[in-house]
């Protein structure tokens, strides 16, 4: 995978982390442009589950992805730690600037590439594509997704759903 | 991001340079004895070969030297500028087009375009021998074959450096003429203290030796002669000599003015500001930083309303004031703003002289192009969009409309047949009309093709004007033969839907034998519309106020009534109506009185069912990402004053949706 070749460029790679219902998860440092407080959210009627709403982001208006349902994790309420990771993202050829929901954010932290494996292929129960790697530390697991490959796939947890298409009446 | 590629940066010139060419030379073939034109063509071509030998072009240089002769000829008047000689110059554009552009091109197509050029020339200009096509050196015209000594002296105007000029590639220049010695003139600068350093206060003194004519010497100067003192005068070569053995040697004469000028090399010092005194006339931006600073501007309002709430609420007049005249401020920058990205719809309208004139050409039809209202403005990303339905418009009007000279004749008709292109501006809108002479629409061949593509039924009946609007039906297509121009089939719906994208609309219009006439109407621009906000559920949504018709009250009969089928009664038509809450799936109890908001694209109503209308509102359309755009209900999104965000909803893919469930409502309506 080319990504992996750049996501690791000198053995290591700063990430931010944060918790989706549990989970410890992880996204390159260098794709954060911000984090936010939660905002008003403005649903988009029709849009995917996974990517159901907008924000404005200083005066942009930005869409507002859930990884959890990606992931098949619990969408909870927002609580007081709720952030949103707002990453800029390359989307055919164009950067898109996208909101991440989180439970909760914890640091900027580094991960060495040898503390990383492959997602396992069996025992995953989420799409395996939809996982870079998984790195140790600790006795904790971090997930590094494939943010290309779930964004491509509008965050369907299960592949070859359709989209639910927009309905009248 | 600006591009300092200085490949890119040619190629932008070479497009306008082009360009300048292309209309230099369409004014000539009405105007062919015209000089200044003639000379206009010429500088322009000389341009273009200079900048792209610079830029490594020399596949360019080298075939635009070839036109540069031909046309340096045209300006000697040794040759006539004759309709056929700016035919295969026009051709030959297209092939320095290409290679400007880096397209790959067959260098035979370049031979055969020179030979057709040269055959030409040889032509207009009777027994002149034309200049042989493989001659990449420069023009050598064989009147003088002995050598001259010239003695060159000449002063450039003072603020010429500021002007981009260079005086050290001159002097290259005439070093390339023959061998010369070059003496500056230092009698004018002035002391140190009084010393401009931007400014030129050298002059030169230049004895060139050359087998040139006196005209390739002032050539050199072409482009700064207007401001310049220049002598040139044939010394016999005894004087030459003691010209030079005169002169002081030329390193030591030179080494003074180096010491006096704070900068070694003014002319590059003064390249840089070159740009900026260009600036004054007009600057050259790219579009992406103006939609920045649109969108920069469109924040500031936002926060500017949010300001003006809290300053509402507040007792403090100092507050207050602050906020009105920000306020002020702020609608003053908008509308600047909005007028920095309006362009003239002349830029448009000067590419389609060319293509009058080629399909006068193809169709062998005589045809005169009529501009009207060149100065109406539009904005800049809306001129854009609008170039290729135009050009279809006008390839309809010249291959299906207007008649061949021998059918004009029989109907009494001149035989040149007339395409009036005209902009003005209505409100906020602009209108553009394409209008011909010619035949006008042929009801019956509209027909018949309606109903064997299935648009119609045989014998049915129809209004004339819903029969001109089958033209606009997916899949149209009246042309008896297709032809090179136009008649593929797809053409006036896609110009059609492309017009509905800019939330334009059009018309057309076509007394029979009188011609016809397509009328497009256009918002002045694509970054702000106005919009009516209405709520539906605790969401709010901004319907384009141009596609709202009228607004009522969804009675509790009409409610009750139309959970089956959605239709109501408007004066006598049925009208389909959707409710956006089970659209949108929305949570909730809706309102007690629901309101319908009528809208319309093309003939097409529908109902949208809200539960309240909020007003209207200004609003600065923002783009929705990949992920929404996809969904199809909606075109945008805007911040409001809470600085909250309310979708913009697309009235086209509304009415569509609703004439593909309930299609018996819409034809009992028509």
């Amino acid at each position: 995978m080319t990504q992996n070749a750049t996501l690791f460029e000198n053995g290591a790679v700063d990430v931010l982390t944060f918790d989706l219902d549990g989970e410890v998860f992880a996204i390159e440092a260098t794709l954060v442009q911000e984090v936010v407080d939660r905002a008003p959210e403005t649903a988009v009627p029709g849009a995917p589950a996974f990517i159901d709403a907008v924000i404005n982001f200083r005066g942009r208006i930005i869409p507002l992805a859930d990884l959890r349902l990606a992931f098949s994790l619990n969408a909870r309420n927002s609580s007081l730690d709720s952030r949103i990771i707002v990453i800029a993202h390359e989307i055919d050829g164009e950067a898109t600037l996208i909101g991440l929901r989180a439970d909760k954010v914890y640091e900027v932290t580094t991960l060495d590439e040898a503390a990383t494996e492959a997602p396992p292929r069996i025992g995953l129960r989420w799409r395996q594509d939809f996982v870079h790697c998984l790195a140790k530390r600790d006795e904790d697991i971090i997930v590094v997704p494939d943010l290309a490959a779930i964004f491509a796939a509008r965050g369907q947890p299960r592949a070859g759903a359709a989209i639910t298409p927009l309905t009248s009446h | 991001m600006s591009s300092t590629d200085p490949v890119e940066i040619f190629r932008v010139e070479a497009q306008e340079l082009l360009e300048q060419i292309e209309q230099g030379l369409l004014d000539l073939s009405h105007n062919p004895g015209d000089k200044e034109l003639v000379a206009a063509v010429f500088r322009a071509l000389h341009t273009l070969k200079g900048s792209g030998a610079m830029f490594g072009f020399d596949a360019l240089a080298g075939f635009t030297h070839h036109c540069e002769t031909a046309f340096d000829r045209v300006r000697k008047g040794e040759v006539k500028a004759t309709p056929d000689l700016v035919s295969a110059v026009l051709n030959a554009m297209d092939h320095m087009r290409a290679l400007a552009e880096g397209r790959p091109c067959d260098a035979a197509v370049g031979d055969a375009l020179l030979v057709e050029l040269e055959h030409v020339v040889a032509a207009a200009g009777g027994a002149q021998t034309p200049a042989p096509a493989a001659a990449a050196t420069p023009a050598q015209p064989a009147r003088d074959p002995g050598l001259t000594t010239w003695r060159v002296v000449f002063t450039l105007a003072q603020d010429v450096l500021i002007n981009g000029t260079r005086p050290l590639p001159m002097l290259d220049e005439l070093r390339g003429l023959g061998p010369c010695q070059i003496r500056a003139l230092i009698d004018a600068i002035p002391p140190l203290e009084a010393l401009t350093p931007t400014n030129c206060h050298l002059g030169w003194e230049v004895v060139l030796t050359t087998d040139q004519p006196r005209s390739a010497i002032e050539d050199v100067f072409m482009f700064v002669i207007d401001d310049m003192t220049l002598e040139i005068t044939e010394v016999k070569d005894s004087a030459a000599d003691a010209v030079v053995e005169a002169a002081p040697p030329v390193a030591s004469a030179a080494q003074p003015v180096a010491d006096a000028e704070p900068h070694p090399d003014p002319a590059a010092a003064a390249g840089g500001d070159a740009k900026a005194a260009r600036a004054d006339a007009s600057v050259r931006v790219p579009a992406q930083r103006l939609d920045e600073l649109m969108d920069r501007v469109g924040e500031l309002v936002i926060a500017q309303s949010r300001l003006k709430q809290i300053a509402g609420a507040s007792q403090d007049m100092n507050l207050r004031s602050v906020a009105e005249e920000i306020e002020h401020l702020a609608s003053e920058l908008r509308d600047s703003m909005m007028s920095v990205r309006m362009v003239p719809v002349a830029q448009l309208f000067s590419r389609f002289r060319r293509l009058i004139h080629d399909l006068a050409r193809d169709t062998g039809k005589e045809i005169d192009l009529i501009t009207e209202g060149e100065t109406t403005e539009l904005d800049k990303t809306v001129i854009e969009r609008l170039a290729d339905p135009l050009i279809h418009l006008i390839r309809n009007s010249a291959d299906h409309g207007l008649e061949t000279p021998e059918e004009r004749l029989a109907a009494g008709k001149p035989t040149k047949g007339r395409i009036i292109l005209a902009a003005r501006q209505a409100g906020a809108e602009v209108v553009i009309t394409v209008k011909d002479d010619g035949r006008g629409v042929n009801r019956d061949r509209v027909r018949a093709k309606a109903e064997e593509n299935g648009l119609l039924a045989p014998g049915a009946a129809i209004g004339d004007a819903e029969l001109l609007q089958m033209i606009f039906q997916p899949g149209f297509s009246t042309a008896a033969k297709v032809t090179n121009l136009s008649g593929r089939g797809v053409g006036m719906d896609v110009v059609k839907r492309t017009i509905e994208g800019l939330r334009g609309s059009l018309e057309l219009s076509s007394p029979a034998g009188e011609g016809s006439q397509v009328a497009l109407r256009i918002p002045l621009t694509l970054a702000i519309i106005d919009g009516l906000l209405v709520r539906v559920g605790t969401a709010r949504y901004v319907i384009p106020l141009s596609a709202v018709e009228e607004c009522l009250e969804l009675t509790p009969e009409q409610d009750a009534r139309s959970t089956g089928r959605s239709v109501l009664t408007l004066r006598d038509q049925l009208v389909p109506f959707m409710r956006l809450r089970s659209m949108f799936d929305t949570k909730g109890p809706p309102d007690a009185y629901q309101k319908i908001v009528v809208v319309s694209t093309g003939g097409d109503r529908v109902g949208l069912v809200v539960d309240q209308i909020l007003g209207d509102h200004q609003t600065v359309i923002k783009p929705l990402s990949v992920f929404h755009s996809e969904v199809g209900a909606f075109s945008g999104a805007t911040i409001l004053g809470d600085g909250g965000v309310a979708l913009i909803l697309d009235v086209g893919h509304m009415t569509s949706e609703a004439a593909q469930t309930s299609p018996a409502p819409l034809r009992a309506a028509s």
